[in-house]
């Protein structure tokens, strides 16, 4: 009764074929990522010495240390945050909590989805002509980190509507029928669901934005400026520009530097999405529904 | 159980209209509603009297959800819908200018089919509607104590729930959820409360349990309340309420509905629910 069929063994068969294929895509997948970052370890590890994070570049930038350009990232991209997040989060909720489904609200759904995919480079002459040059802010950090925030925004505010969309429907009308207004739902009740996704989209987006080199090019990193920016109006060096510069303009590189530079710009990434995905197991451990 | 359809007075209530009558709680006047090009609701004309339970019965789609949640003006939250007609909650035109939506909302509680705590402590989810109703300065922790006891024994919870008042309200038996989501509409003091549904969503013993907590809140509170089920109906309401299709096909006493409808079409959809 419970023997095997010749149609049960043809689709076992055909199982296991199915099985291998997507397993060995997956492994294609993969195993770039491990070629990388081992390579990077290997090759760049030997270099990265508290001298190398923490010092100036010297001898035309082919020894010393990369500490203007790490903290040069590190100014951009928190720069960038502040004026991404309070807006991005501000229009999602605006968007998703406020604004009536009509057509109006779907252009500009659109609108932001393109601005996702508008190339880099384009937000890069965009923030030269925008803030460098009409607002006149020159090349210095405010115009980098704001053209890295335009970047930005659409993720901004995609990633906090999902986390807002997530919040079961049921919650606000449980609110909105005890007289709660739209505001006190949602800071009493929605905002405080879905912060675990607002943190991590933002937290995600961020490291895209430390790698970002395009935008920063023409707005406010230089590429070689040995001394430490006293503020927003001053220019500065960047990782990731650093990177192209240690990997191609400049001869007689030793070999190692510049995977050093692409290992701590890949930890630095790394180390963002890991508290990213860190938080977001801690709250959603506090949290049940 | 006592059901012999009378209304207890209701102190500090203005009766100033419709003196000759039992005083209405909820009273329609030609309410129809669309949900964009669709009708839902056909010339209702309903005066559900005050202090009383009155079930609200009819097959799937026939505008029960639609109608209650015409009553604390929910629906306008849903784009697309259009309504006419009027509709007085305790003598006053909801939909008059004039009207502030959030007291329509505080004095008309409602409670759904799904149980639907908010994901925070069991004392919050009774204290919340009180808090968002209350101004901040005269807020008293020692009041507050008091009204989470209050409301959660007038829901028959308090003795079950009173050493974790600090869990999630989410954690709770399905049963427990609901006896809750009645207790946190107590402490703003609504007069009327609508419930879509209450038990349909819980075992046989949960079904009985809320029922009976019903039943106490009679006399204090207008209670309309939707079920699918016949026997609840016919064991839980004073009035009944019968609809077809958008429209009101009958509004008698219980006891006579069940026993000799009016309308063929009540008897036949009675019937049909027995088998
Ligand atoms: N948001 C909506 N948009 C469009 N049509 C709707 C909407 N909500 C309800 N309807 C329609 O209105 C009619 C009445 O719906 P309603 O939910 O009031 O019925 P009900 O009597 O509560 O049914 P049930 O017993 O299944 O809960 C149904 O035909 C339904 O399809
Ligand atoms: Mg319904």
């Amino acid at each position: 009764m419970f023997a095997s069929s010749e149609l049960n063994q043809r689709n076992r068969n055909r199982e296991r074929v199915f099985r291998v294929l997507f397993g060995t895509m997956t492994a294609l997948l993969v195993l770039p990522v491990i070629i990388i970052l081992v390579t990077l370890v290997v090759k760049g590890g030997p270099v990265i010495s508290v001298e190398f994070l923490f010092g100036n570049p010297t001898n035309g930038m082919t020894a010393g240390g990369i500490f203007p350009a790490l903290l040069g990232t590190v100014w951009l991209v928190l720069v960038a945050l502040l004026a991404s997040v309070p807006l991005g989060v501000a229009a999602a909720i605006y968007l998703s909590e406020y604004a009536a489904d009509n057509w109006f609200t779907r252009a500009i759904n659109l609108a932001i989805i393109n601005l996702a995919g508008v190339p880099s480079i384009v937000h890069a002459l965009f923030g030269l002509g925008a803030f460098v040059v009409f607002f006149g802010l020159g090349t210095s950090i405010l115009a980098a980190s704001l053209t890295l925030a335009i970047m930005t925004l659409p993720v901004v505010i995609v990633a906090t509507r999902e986390a807002l969309q997530a919040v079961p429907q049921s919650f606000r009308e449980a609110c909105w029928n005890m007289g709660a207004t739209r505001w006190q739902t949602i800071h009493r009740v929605v905002l405080p669901n879905a912060i675990t996704g607002v943190l991590t989209g933002v937290i995600l987006e961020v490291s895209r934005t430390a790698g970002e080199t395009a935008p920063i090019m023409f707005t406010g990193a230089a590429f070689f400026l040995p001394f430490l920016p006293q503020s927003v109006f001053d220019q500065t060096m960047a990782l990731s520009l650093h990177l192209f510069v240690v990997s191609t303009q400049v001869p007689g590189m030793p070999e190692q530097l510049p995977f050093g530079v692409a290992l701590v710009l890949i930890g630095i990434v790394l180390i963002m999405n890991s508290l990213s995905i860190a938080l977001r197991m801690y709250l959603r451990g506090k949290k049940k529904w | 159980m006592l059901r012999d359809g009378s209304v207890k007075a209701m102190p500090g209530l203005n009766h100033h209209t419709n003196a000759r009558s039992a005083p209405v709680a909820i009273r329609t006047r030609d309410l129809n509603l669309w949900y964009g090009q669709f009708q839902a609701l056909f010339d209702v004309n309903l005066n559900i009297k005050r202090g009383i339970i009155t079930a609200l019965i009819g097959p799937s789609g026939c505008g029960k959800t639609t109608l209650l949640r015409s009553v604390n003006r929910i629906n306008e939250r849903i784009d697309g819908v259009r309504t006419t007609g009027t509709i007085e909650v305790m003598d006053e035109d909801i939909y008059a200018s004039g009207v502030e939506l959030l007291q329509v909302r505080k004095q008309i509680g409602m409670v759904f089919q799904r149980p639907n705590p908010l994901p925070i402590s069991i004392r919050d989810n009774v204290l919340f509607g009180y808090r968002i109703h209350t101004p901040k300065e005269t807020l008293r922790h020692s009041d507050e104590d008091a009204i989470v006891e209050q409301a959660l024994r007038q829901v028959l919870l308090w003795d079950e729930v009173k050493d974790s008042l600090h869990k999630k309200a989410t954690g709770l038996s399905l049963e427990k959820q609901q006896k809750l989501c009645i207790a946190r509409l107590l402490p703003v003091k609504p007069e009327v409360l609508l419930m879509d549904e209450p038990c349909s969503a819980l075992d046989p013993k949960g079904t009985e349990a809320v029922e009976e907590l019903i039943w106490e809140l009679r006399g204090d509170y207008s209670i309309l309340i939707v079920t699918h089920n016949m026997a609840q109906a016919r064991r839980a309401s004073d009035e009944c309420i019968f609809m077809l299709l958008g429209k009101v096909i009958e509004h008698t006493a219980t006891d006579k509905m069940f026993v000799t409808p009016d309308r063929p079409e009540t008897a036949d959809y009675i019937e049909g629910r027995y088998g």
